[in-house]
């Protein structure tokens, strides 16, 4: 089968097992299955992908220049919803896809562990996110990218509002105000931008925008497409992102710390390499202050999550702040810190769904939620806990983590370039996310539990499974980071 | 036969209406009706065809030419409306047999069938007609019957709302009367053509000035332009469902045309839009509109009203397209004609649908309703998508084709105005998207889904939303042609 007919099956797939997954919502276990079944199918789908898309890299090395490209239709002229596959958005597709499967083991078990009310419409719009996931990923262009932005920004709001109280509907609400007003207030107008100088809203390798734009207008563009697309939280845009904590835990494990936030930060990056370009982009007088700002959101975030007791909130600004390093990895605009960043969406994605699996496993097995509960777990749920020190050590960017491979071409590209901002950034930020992680393990492993609190081992199989098998790749992915490295320099390469 | 389209169009409507008061049954009656309509959408389907290959049609009433007689002129700009009206109007009937019958008690129900023609005839007479003082005469035609259809509304504020209607309706029609009579006065002739050739020659200018005053004035109270728009909320929300769908589709966008009709074609682009500051006023007023009607949209209980205030912005728009003045804003607000009748067409009609099912619309009934009426919802959240203009919708092609125009004119600082708008249209509908999903329905009630001969209608609505987001090159080549026409005509 021709690649382009598996693109959009890639795309489609997850809307058809959405409506199976309603049709069969009465049988849990059928509905379940179907879960499964379709998350393992959609995973092989994006290795096939993957592997005509590696075929034809080798082909591009030779003579002629073969692109997997779909357009399914042109609205006005040089505006087009159309798919065309390239290096990051294999990336990040494989990545969504493949922690899709784990993150359904992990949510067939918490949901069930929990006794969740309308599990069906959970796991119905499930695969309508990994669509849009997707969506994003091979958009060929801006408005396809917004178009797919917004489904995944709708279809995740009955994700975060699950338990329906009046809490959850007031996250919610910040949730999609934030969301959509930072995507149709700024992002929609950069496009427009776009679209009125070059007449075309195409990525294309080496950008659109050369010569096309003053300094001081390239600066504003690039600040409207950082803030706009809101999904990447950089401050003052994160508000979201802790108030998507009220969520269930799978859906802060694959959403709110690969999906969702990883489509933020992939667009940006996107757009740096394929709007902008990194040459053009090196024009813009007034870019530092932007990357002050990132700067300021990576320190100020982990700051922040030292003082949150509550773990899924510390984790939260913790994401806030790593999801800052790959923004700031695209505006140091060197090809290695571009390295860096497409290697850290994949290592973040990794190491941060570890730590929500792992969470969540705290919370089912015991309902604790606070860190401050956490003293002696360590000896009740080990096989948790480690996954969790793995975890945190890929965020604190330590071997044998695959967090440190990123962390080092951040560096390397920040040094290249002499931003001695970002290397202070990076290293500041290290000490902090030791400060606030090393603690947890600490009182896990270290502190006697309290007197008197009830018994209780891990959490069931199919949530220790899950976590077992991301804690690894965390590792494997730092033994063998060819694949993501491979695709992450061809990037850098164009 | 074919040369008599032009006349055949209104005269069909005009006496099918005294037919209807030979056929008894309400059944007959309705499909009488429908077919009447639906041969009114054939013809001008035809009549644009025949305009786009071979140019203009004019049409003499009773073989007398233009100076003494009445003419009907049908070109690229009111054929596209024609069509439009046509079959929205044919749409909305289709729904109406179920709807009416549960809205308007069993006496009454012929009332509406008349009056339904009637304004139909009235619409259509407005749009073909050449000449100035006919458009008057059709626009009361059409008003009158505008007054009844409202006033058949259940509940007893449909009364007031069509008094209310009925009294700023004939303000703005009686402005319109003394403005197309001033003119008569300083030029000799009611025919438009004429008029265009002897206004710029007349010396009285303060006369000609207090006339386009005045049938500005009247004709954006018609339209219900910010801040005439008054009369526009009650009467969407009291008259019956029907009535609000086909009002809404229909007659604002008529009153549209016939603005652009007299600026281009009547008192010239030269004048209307350099000599007096109009595009200026406009300009603010449309603004103003769409922030203030959508805010105020935001707070309103009742459905029906909430989509009333959204209509007046969505005016708003279209007035600033209009105050581009140049033809990228022109096509806009005609892009936005056409999308608009469609977005609104399809919401009234999901809410005629509601109404049957639960017999009000406010957001006590919506709680829930996500679930109990998945289809109906459905339509009305695809009709809001549309409404704030999200890309694959008819809304999308309208806003960006709007704000190219004023990227083209270089108006940048318009833009952020017109992109706020469409975050306050988030916010209405997704007041609305959180109650019926995201709400527990009150245990008592036990309301199905909407029938088929509602529902249907709606999706093929739904469908057009979705269809000219998607494939707009129909309504793109149509306005761009329509447009061309109205400047190639004043150099």
């Amino acid at each position: 089968m021709s690649a382009n007919i598996l693109l959009q099956i890639a795309i489609l797939f997850p809307l058809l097992a959405s409506a199976l997954i309603l049709i069969t919502g009465k049988n849990p276990g059928l509905r379940d299955k179907i879960t499964l079944v379709s998350a393992t199918f959609l995973f092989i789908v994006v290795i096939f992908i993957y592997r005509a898309f590696d075929a034809s890299l080798q082909v591009e090395e030779g003579t002629a220049v073969k692109s997997i490209a779909v357009n399914w239709a042109e609205i006005v002229p040089g505006l087009h919803l159309g798919f065309k596959l390239e290096a990051l958005g294999m990336l990040f597709a494989l990545i969504a896809s493949a922690l899709w499967l784990v993150t359904s083991i992990y949510g067939i078990g918490y949901m069930r562990g929990n006794n969740e009310k309308n599990q069906t419409r959970f796991f119905m719009l499930f695969p309508i996110a990994i669509s849009a996931a997707l969506g994003i990923a091979f958009a060929s262009n801006l408005l396809t990218l917004f178009i797919f932005y917004e489904v995944m920004t709708l279809s995740t709001f009955p994700l975060v509002t699950h338990k329906g109280s009046e809490h959850a509907m007031k996250s919610g609400r910040i949730y999609l105000g934030v969301l959509i007003g930072s995507s149709i207030g700024l992002f929609l107008p950069a496009i427009i931008w776009v679209w009125a100088v070059t007449g075309t809203t195409d990525f294309v390798a080496g950008g659109i925008l050369q010569d096309k734009l003053s300094p001081l207008h390239l600066s504003i563009l690039a600040a409207l497409f950082v803030l706009g697309v809101g999904k990447a939280a950089v401050m003052p845009i994160h508000r979201w992102l802790p108030a998507a904590m009220v969520a269930p835990t799978p859906v802060s494990a694959l959403l709110h710390a690969v999906a969702v936030v990883k489509a933020g930060v992939f667009s940006v990056l996107k757009i740096v390499v394929y709007v902008f370009g990194i040459d053009t982009l090196s024009d813009a007088s007034y870019l530092h202050f932007l990357m002050y700002l990132v700067g300021f959101t990576i320190v100020m975030a982990s700051i922040i999550a030292l003082g949150h007791d509550n773990l899924k909130k510390r984790l939260a600004y913790s994401t806030i702040s790593q999801l800052s390093y790959v923004v700031l990895g695209a505006l140091i605009l060197s090809p290695i810190s571009v390295v860096g960043s497409a290697l850290h969406i994949a290592a973040h994605a990794f190491g941060k769904i570890t730590l929500f699996f792992a969470a969540g496993s705290i919370y089912t097995a015991s309902k604790k939620t606070e860190i401050s509960q956490l003293d002696g777990i360590g000896h009740r749920m080990p096989w948790t806990m480690a996954a969790f020190t793995i975890g945190a050590l890929s965020m604190i960017g330590l071997p044998p983590a695959v967090g440190f491979i990123s962390k080092w071409y951040l560096l390397m590209g920040a040094y290249d370039e002499q931003v001695y901002f970002a290397m202070g950034v990076i290293v500041v930020s290290t000490l902090l996310n030791a400060a606030y992680f090393v603690p947890i393990i600490y009182r896990a492993f270290f502190k006697t539990e309290a007197d008197g609190s009830k018994p209780h081992g891990e959490a069931n199989k199919a949530i220790v499974v899950a976590l077992s098998i991301t804690a690894c790749m965390t590792i494997l992915l730092f033994c063998f980071p060819n694949i993501p490295f491979a695709l992450a320099q061809s990037i850098a390469v164009q | 036969m074919s040369a008599h389209l032009p006349i055949l169009q209104v005269i069909l409507p005009l006496l099918a209406a005294p037919t209807c008061l030979l056929l008894g049954r309400t059944q007959l009656l309705w499909m009488f009706t429908c077919g009447v309509s639906a041969l009114c959408a054939v013809i001008s389907f035809q009549l644009l065809h025949t305009v786009h290959t071979s140019g203009d049609i004019i049409y003499s009433l009773g073989g007398w030419s233009a100076p003494v007689g009445i003419e009907y002129r049908i070109d690229s700009l009111n054929a596209f409306v024609l069509l439009l009206v046509t079959s929205l109007s044919t749409v909305v009937l289709c729904a109406a047999k179920q709807s009416i019958a549960k809205e308007v008690p069993e006496s009454r129900q012929l009332y509406f069938y008349v009056a339904f023609l009637l304004c139909l005839a009235g619409l259509l007479g407005i749009l073909c007609t050449g000449d100035a003082f006919n458009v008057f005469v059709f626009l009361e035609i059409s008003s009158l019957s505008t007054y009844t259809l409202i006033a058949l509304g259940r509940d007893r504020r449909a009364l007031w709302a069509s008094y209310q209607y009925l009294i700023m309706g004939t303000i703005g029609a009686t402005f319109i009367l003394i403005g197309i009579g001033l003119l008569y006065m300083i030029t000799g002739t009611l025919n438009m053509r004429d008029l265009a050739q002897r206004l710029p020659d007349v010396e009285q200018a303060h006369t000609l000035y207090t006339g386009f005053a005045f049938f500005i004035v009247g004709v954006c109270l018609k339209l219900a332009l910010f801040p005439l728009h008054l009369w526009l909320p009650n009467a969407y929300a009291y008259a019956p469902s029907i009535v609000t769908a086909f009002l809404a589709a229909t007659a604002t966008k008529v009153a549209v045309y016939v603005l652009i009709r007299f600026i281009f074609n009547v008192f010239g682009f030269d004048f209307s839009l350099s000599q007096f500051p109009l595009p200026q006023i406009w300009l603010a007023l449309g603004i103003i509109g769409v922030f203030a009607a959508s805010i105020v949209a935001m707070s309103q209980h009742n459905i029906k009203r909430l989509f009333a205030f959204s209509s007046v912005a969505q005016i708003g728009y279209i007035i600033m397209g209009l105050s581009l003045g140049t033809a990228a804003g022109v096509q806009a607000a005609l892009l936005h004609v056409f999308n608009h009748a469609l977005m609104k067409g399809a919401i009234f009609l999901a809410i005629a649908g509601l109404c049957y099912r639960l017999g009000a619309a406010t957001m006590n009934e919506f709680k829930g309703l996500g679930k109990q009426m998945p289809w109906t919802m459905a339509a009305i959240v695809a009709g809001g998508l549309s409404l704030i203009g999200v890309p694959l919708t008819v809304g999308f092609i309208s806003k960006w084709y709007l704000v190219l125009a004023f990227i083209e004119k270089g108006w940048w600082m318009i833009v952020p105005f017109i992109v706020i708008g469409s975050l306050l249209a988030v916010v209405y509908v997704w007041r609305l998207v959180e109650c019926a999903y995201f709400q527990e329905a009150d245990s008592k009630r036990e309301a199905g889904e909407a029938p088929l001969s509602i529902l249907l209608p709606t999706w093929i609505l739904v469908f057009a939303n979705i269809y000219f987001g998607v494939q707009p090159q129909f309504t793109v080549h149509a306005t761009s042609i329509a447009t061309l026409g109205l400047f190639g005509a004043t150099p």
